[in-house]
């Protein structure tokens, strides 16, 4: 047993936090509150040419070969500046991951390069629909084979990234009389295409600068050749994908959740009530001491996912746990860093109220705390009997 | 062409506390870091190498550890990092210091001919800004200090423009090569190490120069070789401070001073 990062690990996180600190976070609240596209898709870029767009992707293929551990720190040193930021992050990875499990060698010629270069400001996961949130397979999302093309019909919710992607990973329906999930196939759909429209973009609580919108496909034609994996085969592809994105969800959460019990443990070592410091008090002691254990807890759960993951054993429990843990634990370490400023909490003069909007959508993308509670029961129950 | 940068490793000077009883710097435990002005030193010769294609070799003196000072270097795209490292090196002031680098950049130039050698302005631990004119004058190159731009290099006719950032002005400089630079924050924004770049330096071997290699004589270098010593660090008193034109008259005009007054002491760049 031996909880400690590699060298290169650690070089890696502490890039991360270098790059973070000096670039993502002076721009954090103003990306929050006016947004400035231009300014978010430059520090994307610039991500992506250090290297943390395809950051568990092979070499040949753009990407850095650093591992899953080393994606996690990044994830939560990049969170703890920016959350919008991360986001895009983490589903360019996973992108880049999902491509290069399942594509084909001209598929990951083509596009992997591109998300990992920043050639592609990103890419795109189009999976859920307005009737297919928690139950993915339930999507009516519809592609058909004419001649040299297939032809896709339907619309995508919550797309992250929609507006500024070059790529989308697409799943439709490819076979409407097979059981339920055995129908579902993958597509690689690029921006522009005729056909794939951009739709209304949300209006969200947190994580303003990530753009999320709607897509909407309208005889959307793409080459026979744009199908990825197995036709027939998708469900199971986002199934297996989705485990490696929790990853990178959970790591985003841990970083919020630290970035707002920092801000509010150091406030509380300022702020004087009663004639004391507030930290003195046990009320503070206890919300700081209860977080930073939740929090750390959440770490080993996702450095146990990642490395199991990294080092080719099955994950999704693990991936699952992570994820439910430190998306919950963020969010109290949130609530509590509200509380611990109180009414300053809640106004935008002080970051926290970002760091508790932003983190919210955490415990419910990437499959909501209920749904990681159905995987995490259902492989646990699975090897009894 | 080759372009040489010196850099240090040094203590992050924010972390570092005065033992105000034995009045010395309290160093258990603070980490090290790329002294900052040499950061911008490493990015200036790393922008030579992107315009010019010129090789870039890194140098520092330091005990065994400096290594890791110098894997970041090679990180960021330096093609050779060289460790001047040996116990007769040690306890050197800015004179042993600047004769230990000095006779390295020679062997360099014996290898590929020197045009540029890069230092920061100074070290934030020693704070002297000695040792880069240090090796300048040892070495006989040309010695532009405070340099904020390279404004021209023809390396065709072997001369450089630079301008020189003073107090209150600035300076243009053309000088032959070669030459040895001391630059300032302002020259530049260092870039970052890529991720792929900071894997592969970790296996890249530095390579560690002793007095074996140097040959230097002994009485010149480390602590003999220092006529130096510092006798005491301390905590400056904090002086008052002073009250900058007349806020309630003028308040342009006294914003108008307190501006030019911390440009001029470097805390604010315009």
């Amino acid at each position: 047993m031996f909880l400690e990062l590699t060298e290169e690990q650690k070089l890696i996180q502490e890039t991360a936090r270098n790059f973070a600190r000096s670039e993502l976070e002076p721009l954090a609240a103003k990306l929050d509150r006016e947004g400035d596209r231009p300014a978010f898709l430059a520090n994307l870029k610039k991500l992506a040419e250090l290297g943390f767009m395809g950051l568990n992707v092979q070499g040949e293929y753009g990407g850095s070969e650093a591992g899953v551990v080393a994606f996690s720190v990044a994830m939560t040193e990049i969170a703890r500046a920016c959350a919008s930021t991360a986001v895009t992050v983490s589903v360019n990875n996973m992108v880049c991951e999902v491509i290069q499990a399942v594509g084909s060698q001209e598929q990951k010629e083509k596009y992997i390069p591109r998300i990992c270069s920043g050639a592609y400001a990103a890419g795109s996961f189009a999976l859920t629909e307005t009737g297919a949130g928690s139950d993915p397979a339930g999507m009516t999302t519809t592609a058909v084979l004419d001649g040299d093309s297939w032809v896709l019909n339907g619309s995508k919710i919550f797309i992250t990234s929609a507006p500024y992607a070059g790529v989308f990973v697409v799943w439709a329906v490819t076979d409407r009389e097979a059981p339920k999930g055995k129908g579902i196939s993958c597509f690689l759909v690029e921006q522009g295409t005729p056909g794939l429209v951009i739709g209304k973009q949300e209006e969200k609580t947190g994580q303003h600068a990530s753009a999320t919108n709607e897509l909407v496909f309208d005889n959307c034609r793409i080459p026979k050749d744009a199908l990825m994996g197995k036709l027939n085969d998708g469900f199971r592809i986002a199934v297996a994908e989705l485990g490696g994105g929790r990853i990178g969800i959970g790591s985003l959460a841990l970083g919020v959740g630290l970035a707002a019990m920092d801000y509010a443990t150091r406030y509380s070592t300022e702020r004087v009530q009663f004639g004391q410091k507030i930290s003195s008090f046990q009320a503070i002691q206890w919300k700081i001491a209860d977080s930073y254990t939740e929090l750390e807890a959440a770490r080993l759960l996702l450095m146990n996912a990642a490395f199991r993951k990294e080092s080719g054993r099955p994950f999704a429990k693990e991936a699952s746990m992570a994820k439910l843990y430190a998306t919950e634990a963020a969010n109290r370490a949130c609530y509590n860093a509200v509380q611990m400023l109180g009414g300053y909490g809640y106004t935008a003069d002080f970051p926290v109220e970002r760091y508790a909007r932003d983190v919210r959508i955490t415990s419910i993308y990437e499959g909501t705390s209920e749904i990681q509670r159905v995987i995490i029961a259902r492989e646990i129950l699975k090897n009894i009997s | 062409m080759l372009v040489v940068v010196c850099i240090k490793q040094v203590p992050d000077t924010t972390q570092v506390q005065i033992d105000p009883v034995t009045n010395t710097l309290v160093r258990e435990g603070i980490p090290f870091i790329v002294n900052p002005y040499d950061a911008h030193a490493l990015e200036e010769a790393l922008r030579l190498k992107d315009r010019f294609g010129f090789r870039v070799a890194a140098l520092s003196m330091g005990p065994p550890n400096a290594e890791a000072t110098l894997k970041k270097a090679l990180a960021l795209g330096v093609d050779e990092a060289i460790l001047l490292s040996d116990r007769v090196f040690g306890g050197a002031d800015t004179l042993a210091t600047s004769r230990v680098l000095s006779e390295a950049i020679e062997r360099l130039n014996q290898q590929e001919q020197v045009g540029i050698v890069i230092c920061g302005k100074q070290t934030i631990d020693g704070d002297t800004a000695q040792v880069g004119p240090g090796i300048a004058t040892r070495l006989g190159y040309t010695q532009l200090t405070l340099v904020d731009l390279i404004e021209k290099l023809d390396p065709q006719q072997g001369r450089i423009t630079v301008r020189r950032k003073l107090e209150g002005r600035h300076e243009i400089v053309e000088a032959p090569l070669p030459v040895l630079l001391t630059v300032v924050r302002e020259v530049n924004r260092p870039r970052y190490p890529t991720v792929p770049m900071r894997l592969e330096s970790e296996a890249a071997t530095v390579q560690v120069w002793s007095n074996q290699e140097l040959q230097l004589d002994q009485n010149g270098i480390g602590l003999k070789g220092s006529p130096t010593w510092v006798s005491r660090i301390f905590s400056p008193q904090r002086e008052k401070g002073e009250i900058v034109g007349d806020g309630a008259a003028d308040p342009t005009g006294a914003a108008h001073l307190l501006i030019d007054r911390l440009v001029s002491r470097d805390l604010l760049v315009v």
